[in-house]
Order: structure tokens, then C-alpha cells, then sequence
């Protein structure tokens, strides 16, 4: 029994991943002053889109219509390797934290692809932009995730967020630190929120992500929005396994709501940012996006010495 | 007893800035400088019974000795100069033939001021036993003669001094790091070692190889930038073009020869660690970089002061290539030959453009025709800094080459007469366009008091070069062999 | 804490080396005083308390407290408020700020240290904060801008020599704070200067006295 445990912490995931979003826009709301949306408005969502049809433009081809299931299956598939708290992950081998990252990105590439399908000049211009920022954000989480190797001493993201427990803070806890903040600036990026894209926007010009999704419906509309609120939910499971508080270890039901607690924060403090914070101008974004990978660098200077 | 040479000028500098009548000041200027002179002649050429005058973290060993010595008259005549140039300046504001912008002198008052505690900051950094109080001295040296450049309230000068305290103080600061490798490389014998020289030195003290190395090269390229070492040479031709003469006269030929003191006391500690043959190889390196790019600017310069400051940056590097090759006595006395002949020439080009009123080569000509006695001075000084024979650096430059001959490979005598060549070239060339000729303006200055200091330091110069008594050899001698060298 | 204190000094590091505003560099360079100041408290050693606590109030009256106050007027006086035109833009000089570090690191291992230390990270740390004042004063045109440069260079060697030797006759380091405190006045002095004869205080600009520029350019 105890060996099924990945297994259902996965899919625990998979039924709260689009709680999360749910999380960010009632704190959104909250410093707006208004009610926002219920938590569960994504279900509602994803459910309403499941029951509709799609409708495809004469101009797309194959890859518009692959696209959206092929990124879900990139995700679900990275969802495998991360492990949840104080229980091992279903799958790991060594050097999978790798393979995580370009599953991730296997899924921004559909998505790339998908966009320049439909021949259109703004999911193009989109699509640039996208691809653009992504050079730096996936050189920034593959530098976090080799300082963070070095400090545990394993290639794998079972290995440093499980195995290696509250282990990896001990050899330099303020540099973890710094590690943890790049972690979730990357986190920002690589979703889309704020500073580095306004999920809210209704502009084309001013759109990054939305244009992926602009084209889409119906079924195709549902396995993006799932794929992003499960991407959402990976790339928090990498400070959240960091700050995780191993040395309690709970049982399997509080292990799981621990879990879930630290996504709930990450999540909220997610809707904060936004809510105060302005979208970075265009140019700015790889400047910070430079900084923050000078830390990360920093943070493996200091932990491979 | 020796600490008077710092403390009397620092009192008098600070004096001076309070001092309200021109007179008394200059005064005050001029005994302190004759003062200072007459006690460290003393003190260096008859040094009772070979005792080193010790307290606390002063002394004042045979290099000490020697060094002040030179600075120290140097001073008195560049003082003798400044009463006379001040006196001048006082009345009306200057006119620059080349901009065209009349322009004010700082106070006076500040000037002399200066001029005093630069004495006393250079008389520290002789008398500094501990590398710390030799630093602060370095820092002192720097900050005091800022003002100094600064005299001519115009906007080349203010260049030339942002330029001068910029990178001099980034130098020093590297210096200080060169101290504070060596105090890690000192702590071996035992945590809180002061790093004094005396303590370093003594009896069985090892210090840690790697950090001493490390240390020395800090420190020679930290002290080498206020020493005029190229590459770290870049703010020498301003510095040295836009002082007033007086100042121009002092840097050149007492602070450069300080920045080497401090070097050269760094040497002593490595020599005693057996790093010798490490330090000479650096030596060369800086050594010839030097003399070649003073070499590449000397030829086709446009500006005879700074022709002069190139010349001084030739003149490290062949210090520097005299250590390297062995001869500490020849590059002592080389270092004496400088300091007199460069003020000599200063105190020349200072007269030449009070009369000229300008500073470009161009337009000075035909100088012996209208200033008789400038001309001679000019092209005797030139003549002499380039090596000629009476003078004293003919000796001192001898000297060297035969070291460098008897030191194995003969690249390097090859281009250390290569470059001199080069460089004796260019400036007699200069030097005779100047001095001969139809004259660029109708009359001169015919002052002969203001040229006299020039007359005395050629004639030291001269002196140096034709006799050696006893007394003076024992003095150089006695500074050579603390660095190790022979010849 | 010590590593704490030194991770913190190479964010404020990075932060001067990306940030053009005069005011926030005036900032981190009081705060980079401050930092390094406290660090006597943290690290184990036989100095009586007394002289400890008296040194840690000067560092930090003189390096977070006048110094920064003396550049915050200078630069009210000039009236500049931003780098106008660096030789190297600010994600550049971030990099080299990391590569500076990564220099550091490489350099301090090297020169293994004879005698315990608090913290390993301690050379490497002060290097890197010399090299990046050092990066500055090369990088900016701005004067009051090298003056910071400066300032930064000289808290990399003070924290290097209040860390590894704290024994040594304090005379010297407290010789060393007068120096650099009457140095960054008189550079003060003269940025005032420069202002007042040029009316701006960009040292690209000055560049009257060259022995390769063509004789024309002598107009500024």
C-alpha cells in the first residue's frame, strides 16, 4: 500500500492543480475589494469547455489540432518526477531534472507551434515574444536547478527534494535562500503572470501567452488551461519541496495538505505580486530575467566551492 | 632625534596655511626647506657609528638615509624657486597662449602649505619602519600634492588632477592589499605579527611563500602606478605637464623616487625569503615596458613638459631594470641623478614658459638667442638626462649597462642601449629645435635669480658624476647593500 | 549569520553594478558600510570587548553614516542624478560582477589561508567586492560614480583586513579609515570642482590632455 502513495500524491495533484488558479484570483479580488470568482471556477470552466465543440480555421493544419494534447501529455508526463513533500516521486532516474525542463519546454514548443500554424501576424508576433523570454527563463531554472544539485548532491529532482530532505539546507542556508527567491522569479516567467506578462490583458499587442490561447476552443481550450494551471503547480513544487518541513514527518494525509498548503502560498503570494506590482516593460524583461540568473549564478559559485 | 625631519615641515605646513603675510610664509618656506636639507645631508653622508636612530616604528636605516637625503635637497632648491615664482604669479591673473582664457591662481597660502606637508609626508614614508605608517605616508603623498596641480585654476589642470588622484589612489589601494597579503604571509610566526620591517627581518622569521609573491605584486604594481611604471603611467604626462614647475619639479624627482623606496623596502623582505630571482624577473618586465613606451612617446611630442614626464617615466624603468640586473648601487645613484637633473630641467621648462608663454615645442625657439643663460641651462640639462658624459647619470647609466653585460644575456644590455637610443634621439632632437634658431618671440626674461636653483642641481649633477668621495660612496654603498646588490 | 552577512554583500554588489541612479549606488554603499562594519561582532577571536564594540562604532559612524552623507551632498551640489552614458550597459556589468565572483573564488583558492577562518567564503567574498569597485571606476564615466567605485573597493580590502586580522595593532586600520575618509573628501572637493569649471561632471568628457587625439580636440 505504501508503494502506491507517489501514485496518489499524483493524483492529488492532478485534482488540485486548478484549484490554484482559483486561489490567485480571489486574492486578486481581495485587494481589488471585490468577491472574485468561486476557488473552483476553473473545474467550471474546464468542465463547460469539455461539453462544447471546436471550430478550426481553414488556414491551420495538423500541428493546430495536435498541439494542445501533446502539451498536456508533455506535462502530465513531468509530473511524474516530482516528488511530493516526504514521499519519493513515481518516477526517477538520474539526470531527470533535465528531462523535466525540456518536457516543459516540449510543451511551449507545441504551443509555438500551434500559433505560427494559424498564419496569423499577432500570434507570430506572440509567439516571438514567447519563445524570446523563454531563452532566459529556462536558462535561469536550469541554473537554479544545478546549484540546487550541488548542494544536495544529485542529478535527480527526487533526489534533491526528497531524498536529501532538510539535508540540502545544511551547507549554506542563506545562499538556499537566494536559490528559493530565483526559483520563484522563474516560476513568474515561465506562467506568465506578472511582472513578466499581465494574464489579464485584453490587448493583442501587449498579449505573450494569451495568444497561444486565443486561437483555441472547445476541448483544446480545456487541455491548455489544465496544462497551465499543472505546469503552475510543477514548477511550485520546486521551492515548495525546499521549504518543505521534513523533519515533521507526518503521515500520508498530512504530508499531502503540508503540500498543498505551501502551492495554497506560493499561489497567494503569486495573486499579491500581481495585484500590486506593474507588468515590466518588453525591454526590461530580459534585464531581470540577466539579474536573476546573475544570482542563481551566485548561488552556485557559492554552493560548489 | 630623526622625527624632526617630519614633524618641523608638518608644523610649518600647517603653520603656513594660517600665516596671513606673504613674506613670512615664503620665509618660513625657504628655512624649513634649508633646515631640513643641512640635517639630512648630515645624517646620511655621517651617520654615527652605523647606529640606525630607532623609536618605535621610525628609523632611519642606510636606504632611509640615502633617500631623504636626495629629496631633501632637491626641496631646497625647488623652495628657493618657489619663493621667486610665487612672487611673480602673485600680481596678476595668467594668460594661456593656447586658450586664450585668463585664469586665477589658487591661494597662495594653500600652495605653501602644501608644498610643507609634502616634505613632511615624504619624510614619513623615509622614516616608516611598519608597511601600514608607509602606506598612510603614500596616502598623504597623494592627497597633499592634489592642490599642488591644481594651482592654475583652469580646466586642463582640473583634469590632470582628477585623473592624478583617480588612479593614484585606485594604486595605493592595491597596495594595500599587497600589505595585507603580507601580514597573512607574517602570521605564521604567530598570530597579531606587526608587519614592521625590523620584525620581519630578524632572525628566523619565515614568511609563507605564495602569500609574500602574491604580496609583492600588489604592491608593485600598486606602488608602481604612483611610481610611474608603465602600464599605470597614464596619469604621469598630465600630472607632470599642468603642475606649476615648482610642484612638476617635486613630483618628478622626489615622489616617483618614493614610490620606489616603498617598492624597494617590500624587495628587501622577499630577498630575505629567498624570492629574489621571482621579484628581478618583474622588475625587467616593468622595467623595459617602461622605457619603451616612454621611448614611443618622446619621438613627434608636441609638449615639452611632457617630454620631460615621459623622460621620467624612462628613468623608473631603467631603476627598475637596475635592480633587475643586480646593481642596486647603480640604480641608487641613477635615482640621485634623476631627482637633480629633472628638477634642473623643470625649473628650466618653468622659466622657458614664463618667458615663451607657451608649452608647445612649436613655438618655442631659438632660446639661447634671447634667454642666454636658460639656453644653456636647457640644452645642458637635456644633454645630460640623456646620458652624456660629465654629468652624473653618464656614471650611474655605466653602471648599469656593465651590469647588464655581466648578467649573461646579451638581450638585454642590447635593448637597454637600444632604447636609449631611441629616447636620446628624440629629446636632443627637441632640445636643439628648441635651443637654436631664429627666436619665436622678440624678448625674454632676463632673470638669472630664478634659474640659479637649476644651475645648482646641474652642478650637483655634475659633481656626482666627475668625483665620488668617500663619504658619498659610503652612503650609496650602504643603501645598495640592504637591497642586496653589489657593483 | 557571518554567511549571511556576506551573501548580503554580494547582492549589494550586483545591485550597485546594475542599478545607474547615483542615489541608490549612494545607498547600497552605505548599506555595503554598515554590513561589513558588524561583521567584527561575528567572529571568533581574543579582542577585549571594549576595543571591539569601539571599532565597530566608528566603521560604522564613518563608512554608513558620513561618508554616504558627504557623497549625498556632493551629488546634491552637482545636481546628477543619473549615469548617462556607462562604457558598459547594466546587464552586462551584472555578468561581470558574476564572473568577478567566480574570479574571486578561483583566485582565493589558490591562496589557501594559513590560520582558521570563521568562514570560508570570506576571501573570495572581499575580492569580489574590490573587483567590483574596481569594475566601476573603469565602467563609468560619471566622477561621482568612481568615487563610489572607489568607496566599494576600499570596504572589499577593509573587510579583508578586519576579517582575517583583526589581531594586528588596530592603529593601522583605523590610519586606513582616516586615509580613505580624507580621500573621498578631497575627490569630493574636487567633483565640486569640476562641476563648477566644466558644468557637468562626465569624465568621458574630459579628455583635453591625450598624446593620440588630433591637437583640434582641445576645445573642451
Amino acid at each position: 500500500m505504501k508503494n502506491l502513495y507517489p501514485l496518489f500524491n499524483v493524483i492529488i495533484a492532478l485534482a488540485a492543480a486548478p484549484l490554484m488558479f482559483g486561489v490567485i484570483n480571489r486574492i486578486k479580488a481581495f485587494f481589488a475589494g471585490r468577491k472574485g470568482p468561486p476557488l473552483l471556477q476553473l473545474y467550471f470552466d474546464i468542465g463547460k469547455l469539455l461539453r462544447k465543440g471546436a471550430v478550426y480555421s481553414r488556414t491551420t493544419g495538423i500541428f493546430f489540432r495536435l498541439a494542445p494534447s501533446a502539451g498536456l501529455i508533455a506535462v502530465l508526463t513531468a509530473l511524474l518526477f516530482i516528488p511530493c513533500g516526504a514521499y519519493p516521486a513515481v518516477l526517477f532516474f538520474p539526470g531527470d531534472m533535465v528531462l523535466v525542463v525540456y518536457l516543459l519546454g516540449a510543451q511551449r514548443f507545441c504551443m509555438l507551434l500551434a500559433a505560427l500554424d494559424t498564419g496569423s501576424s499577432f500570434e507570430g508576433m506572440g509567439a516571438g515574444r514567447d519563445a524570446h523570454f523563454s531563452v532566459f527563463s529556462e536558462t535561469v531554472l536550469f541554473l537554479c536547478l544545478a546549484a540546487m544539485s550541488a548542494a544536495s548532491g544529485s542529478v535527480s529532482l527526487n533526489g534533491m527534494l526528497f531524498t536529501a530532505g532538510g539535508r540540502i539546507w545544511q551547507v549554506s542556508p542563506p545562499v538556499l535562500v537566494v536559490v528559493v527567491f530565483v526559483l520563484y522569479i522563474v516560476l513568474l516567467a515561465e506562467n506568465y503572470r506578472v511582472p513578466f506578462d499581465d494574464p489579464n490583458t485584453h490587448l493583442e499587442l501587449t498579449m505573450i501567452h494569451e495568444v497561444m490561447a486565443l486561437d483555441h476552443g472547445g476541448p483544446d481550450l480545456a487541455m491548455l488551461e489544465y496544462a497551465a494551471a499543472l505546469k503552475f503547480w510543477i514548477l511550485a513544487s520546486l521551492p515548495a519541496g525546499l521549504l518543505f518541513p521534513h523533519g515533521m514527518k507526518p503521515d500520508f494525509f498530512g504530508n499531502a495538505a503540508l503540500f498543498l498548503g505551501l502551492i495554497a502560498l506560493t499561489a497567494a503570494l503569486t495573486g499579491a505580486l500581481e495585484s500590486c506590482a506593474a507588468r515590466l516593460r518588453l525591454v526590461k524583461v530580459p534585464q531581470m530575467l540577466t539579474a536573476a540568473a546573475a544570482l542563481s549564478v551566485v548561488a552556485l559559485i557559492f554552493l560548489a566551492k | 632625534m630623526a622625527i624632526l625631519l617630519f614633524l618641523v615641515p608638518f608644523a610649518a605646513g600647517l603653520a603656513a596655511f594660517v600665516i596671513k603675510s606673504d613674506r613670512l610664509r615664503r620665509r618660513l618656506l625657504f628655512s624649513v626647506a634649508c633646515a631640513h636639507a643641512v640635517f639630512s645631508l648630515y645624517l646620511c653622508l655621517f651617520p654615527s657609528g652605523g647606529e640606525d636612530y630607532r623609536w618605535l616604528w621610525f628609523g632611519l636605516d642606510a636606504l632611509g638615509r640615502y633617500f631623504t637625503a636626495v629629496f631633501s635637497l632637491l626641496f631646497l632648491c625647488a623652495s628657493f624657486y618657489a619663493v621667486i615664482y610665487l612672487k611673480e604669479e602673485k600680481s596678476r591673473p595668467r594668460e594661456k597662449k593656447e586658450e586664450g582664457l585668463l585664469f586665477n591662481n589658487a591661494p597662495e597660502a594653500a600652495f605653501t602649505g602644501c608644498l610643507l606637508v609634502f616634505l613632511a609626508s615624504m619624510s614619513l614614508l623615509a622614516l616608516s619602519r611598519h608597511f601600514g605608517l608607509i602606506w598612510i605616508a603614500m596616502e598623504a603623498t597623494t592627497l597633499v600634492s592634489a592642490p599642488l596641480i591644481y594651482f592654475h585654476r583652469q580646466r586642463s589642470s582640473l583634469e590632470a588632477t582628477w585623473k592624478y588622484l583617480l588612479i593614484c589612489s585606485v594604486g595605493i589601494a592595491l597596495a594595500l592589499f599587497g600589505n595585507l597579503f603580507l601580514a597573512v604571509s607574517a602570521s605564521g610566526q604567530g598570530p597579531g605579527t606587526e608587519i614592521s620591517i625590523d620584525r620581519l627581518l630578524g632572525p628566523g622569521v619565515r614568511l609563507d611563500p605564495l602569500w609574500l609573491k602574491a604580496g609583492f605584486i600588489f604592491v608593485l604594481v600598486g606602488y608602481g602606478t604612483k611610481m610611474g611604471l608603465a602600464p599605470m603611467h597614464t596619469w604621469l604626462p598630465d600630472a607632470h605637464s599642468e603642475a606649476p614647475s615648482v610642484a612638476s619639479a617635486l613630483l618628478s624627482g622626489a615622489l616617483l623616487n618614493c614610490a620606489f623606496l616603498a617598492i624597494l623596502r617590500f624587495y628587501q623582505l622577499c630577498l630575505a625569503n629567498g624570492l629574489g630571482p621571482f621579484c628581478r624577473e618583474l622588475f625587467l618586465i616593468f622595467g623595459i615596458l617602461s622605457m619603451a613606451v616612454a621611448a614611443v612617446f618622446i619621438i613627434g611630442q608636441s609638449d615639452y613638459k611632457r617630454l620631460l614626464a615621459y623622460s621620467s617615466v624612462e628613468h623608473m624603468g631603467i631603476l627598475c631594470f637596475a635592480v633587475a640586473v643586480g646593481t642596486a648601487y647603480g640604480s641608487m645613484l641613477q635615482a640621485a641623478n634623476h631627482s637633480f637633473l629633472k628638477g634642473a630641467l623643470f625649473i628650466c621648462a618653468g622659466n622657458i614658459l614664463a618667458g615663451f608663454r607657451s608649452k608647445k615645442i612649436a613655438d618655442v625657439r631659438g632660446i639661447a638667442h634671447i634667454m642666454p643663460w636658460a639656453g644653456v641651462l636647457w640644452f645642458a640639462g637635456i644633454l645630460a638626462i640623456c646620458g652624456m658624459p660629465p654629468f652624473g647619470a653618464f656614471l650611474s647609466e655605466w653602471i648599469i649597462l656593465k651590469a647588464a653585460f655581466s648578467s649573461g644575456n646579451l638581450w638585454l644590455p642590447a635593448v637597454y642601449l637600444f632604447l636609449l637610443g631611441v629616447i636620446f634621439i628624440g629629446m636632443t632632437g627637441t632640445g636643439i629645435r628648441m635651443t637654436f634658431g631664429v627666436p619665436s618671440i622678440p624678448e625674454g626674461k632676463k632673470s638669472f635669480l630664478s634659474l640659479l636653483p637649476a644651475l645648482l642641481l646641474l652642478l650637483l649633477s655634475l659633481f656626482l658624476g666627475i668625483y665620488m668621495p668617500a663619504a658619498l660612496d659610503g652612503a650609496v654603498s650602504g643603501a645598495a647593500a640592504l637591497l642586496g646588490g653589489q657593483g | 549569520m557571518l554567511d549571511v552577512i556576506l551573501m548580503l554583500l554580494v547582492l549589494f554588489n550586483l545591485f550597485s553594478l546594475g542599478s545607474t541612479r547615483i542615489s541608490a549606488s549612494i545607498r547600497v554603499v552605505a548599506y555595503q558600510g554598515a554590513a561589513i562594519g558588524v561583521v567584527p561582532l561575528f567572529l571568533p577571536g581574543k579582542i577585549p570587548g571594549g576595543i571591539l564594540v569601539t571599532i565597530v562604532l566608528v566603521t560604522l559612524l564613518v563608512k554608513a553614516g558620513i561618508l554616504p552623507w558627504f557623497l549625498r551632498y556632493a551629488q546634491k551640489r552637482v545636481n546628477v542624478r543619473r549615469e548617462e552614458k556607462p562604457f558598459v550597459g547594466a546587464s552586462a556589468s551584472i555578468l561581470s560582477g558574476v564572473a568577478a565572483l567566480g574570479t574571486a573564488f578561483f583566485i582565493s583558492s589558490r591562496l589557501p589561508i594559513p590560520f582558521a577562518v570563521a568562514s570560508p567564503f570570506i576571501v573570495p567574498v572581499a575580492l569580489s567586492v574590490s573587483l567590483t569597485g574596481f569594475f566601476i571606476i573603469i565602467s563609468r564615466a560619471e566622477a561621482l560614480s568612481q568615487v563610489i567605485g572607489y568607496l566599494i573597493l576600499e570596504n572589499g580590502i577593509y573587510l579583508f583586513g578586519i576579517a582575517l586580522l583583526l589581531e594586528q595593532p588596530l592603529l593601522v586600520e583605523l590610519g586606513m579609515l582616516l586615509d580613505v575618509f580624507v580621500g573621498i573628501f578631497v575627490m569630493g572637493i574636487t567633483v565640486f570642482h569640476i562641476s563648477r569649471e566644466f558644468e557637468h561632471t562626465d569624465t568621458s568628457r574630459l579628455s583635453g590632455l591625450a598624446d593620440w587625439l588630433p591637437e583640434v580636440k582641445r576645445s573642451e
